[in-house]
């Protein structure tokens, strides 16, 4: 099975319909301005087990994208917020990483399909 | 030439994340609306107390303060008691929505917000604020200082008095096979629209809209204000209210949607008047035979083919200066003689 894409298009056609194409590139780049710190306070917040950090920084990542229709970052950012730092750190392995990595993804298809 | 729309608002969008700001300014502004942004509850909060807005649009996770302390501080600040708030958030769990309208919030908007949505509930959330501050304005002018006070003690109960008026009652015609036949959303703004252009007549002729129910609206002319001559306030605006739904209906009939048809039935006389409610809502009765008429007549608008049907005390009151045509008596349900009704020509 091929890994699912990293950009959901029908979502972010429907948000460039609704919110206009020109628009939409601007808040991307928006997106991928803010997004760097929010990974870096996930990251801070994971490591010095800061729940209410963890959280709050997992909450943000998925927030925005869904709107972009990064679903597969998303489920993962979702993930992190539901489960909360203790558990995710419990659980091993370097799921922050992995999140980064995604998020890598994303925001290069992202770019790729805002671009003007 | 009137612009058939509905009037834009004033709204504030208080989220911490930039991307989720912007977008909902953005949708917002898209749909006519006025916007201002605030990154944080404490700004928000500033913001609110400096200018007027019409709606908040409230995220709960916020640095400084969170959302939950904004609906808390407003619960307790009497100028921003009534604003309505709608919240928009992803946080998980459904206690987080039942703690959000459990302090007051109007209704709860899943992100990434659907802009169908949104615009439907900004629709209805802007109606029930323009109720209420009907309502604020009904007591700040149907009361004197004294008065008023004395309703703000006695928790609103003012005795009633004979007084001699013009009643108005309007409907539409067919609106609920209407209703069936289209989205929810478009039926709200339909309402807006229709709603907004018949309070501009009517309140632009001296009269006091003081019932809506669904499609219908009851109006007083004469009481509680005086007016120099109720009968032809009234009549002068359900012309009026020809003429803006003749606007309205063109503007439908270029983009294809169903025209509108009322029906007015005006009816003067003595009336039992007062103000009756409660300490939350309160407003301005008339009851009494000649409501009862008015009532009636509109009802009777169908049979009769006519859209204006007014009784003879109003016909006689305005005497040559109405162009009316008699429709001879007529037998009226609920009524043991038959009546004198006149239909006013447009």
């Amino acid at each position: 099975m091929s890994p699912a894409a990293a950009i959901d298009s029908p979502t972010l056609r429907a948000l460039q319909d609704t919110a206009g194409t020109e628009f939409v590139s601007e808040l991307a780049a928006t997106f991928l301005e803010d997004a760097p710190r929010m990974l870096a306070d996930l990251r801070s917040a994971f490591e010095a087990s800061d729940a209410e950090r963890f959280r709050r920084a997992a909450h943000s990542l998925k927030s925005n994208a869904l709107t972009f229709g990064a679903l597969p970052l998303a489920a993962r950012a979702r993930a992190l917020e539901v489960g909360g730092v203790a558990s995710v750190r419990t659980q091993g392995g370097d799921p922050v990483g992995e999140l980064e990595a995604e998020y890598a993804r994303a925001a290069a298809a992202l770019e790729a399909s805002t671009r003007a | 030439m009137r612009e058939i729309r509905s009037t834009p608002a004033r709204l504030l969008v208080a989220d911490d994340n930039k991307v989720n700001r912007l977008l909902l300014a953005r949708s917002l502004e898209l749909q006519g609306h006025r916007v201002a942004m605030a990154e944080n509850g404490r700004v928000a909060l500033e913001m609110l107390g400096r200018e007027p807005f019409d709606l908040l649009l409230l995220d709960m996770e916020m640095p400084e303060m969170t959302g939950f302390e904004v609906l808390e501080h407003m619960a307790r600040d009497a100028q921003l008691r009534d604003l309505p708030v709608i919240v928009t958030s992803s946080l998980e769990g459904i206690d987080h929505v039942v703690r959000c309208i459990e302090l007051g919030a109007e209704d709860y908007l899943p992100k990434p917000v659907n802009p169908v949505l949104l615009k439907a509930r900004i629709g209805a959330s802007l109606e029930k604020k323009r109720l209420r501050d009907q309502q604020k304005e009904m007591v700040r002018r149907f009361a004197t200082r004294a008065v008023a006070a004395d309703l703000d003690a006695s928790g609103f109960a003012l005795g009633g008095k004979h007084v001699r008026a013009t009643v108005m009652f309007s409907d539409i015609r067919g609106f609920t096979a209407m209703v069936d036949a289209q989205p929810p959303e478009v039926t709200i703004e339909l309402l807006n629209t229709y709603y907004t252009l018949m309070f501009d007549a009517i309140g632009g002729q001296g009269g006091v809209v003081n019932q809506m129910v669904g499609d219908g609206l009851m109006a007083v002319f004469g009481a509680p204000l005086p007016l120099p001559d109720p009968p032809r306030a009234a009549v002068n605006a359900a012309l009026e209210m020809m003429q803006m739904l003749d606007l309205l209906n063109a503007d439908h009939r270029k983009a294809g949607k169903p025209e509108l048809r009322i029906g007015i039935g005006i009816a003067t006389g003595e009336v039992v008047a007062g103000y009756t409610g409660t300490q939350d809502r309160a407003t301005y009765t008339c009851v009494g035979n000649t409501v009862n008429l008015a009532a009636r007549l509109e009802a009777h608008t169908k049979e009769a083919g006519e859209p204006i049907l007014v009784d003879g005390e109003t016909s006689r009151a305005l005497g040559g200066a109405l162009a009316a045509k008699t429709l001879g008596t007529v037998e009226i349900r609920g009524r043991s003689q038959p009546l004198e009704v006149f239909a006013v020509v447009a």
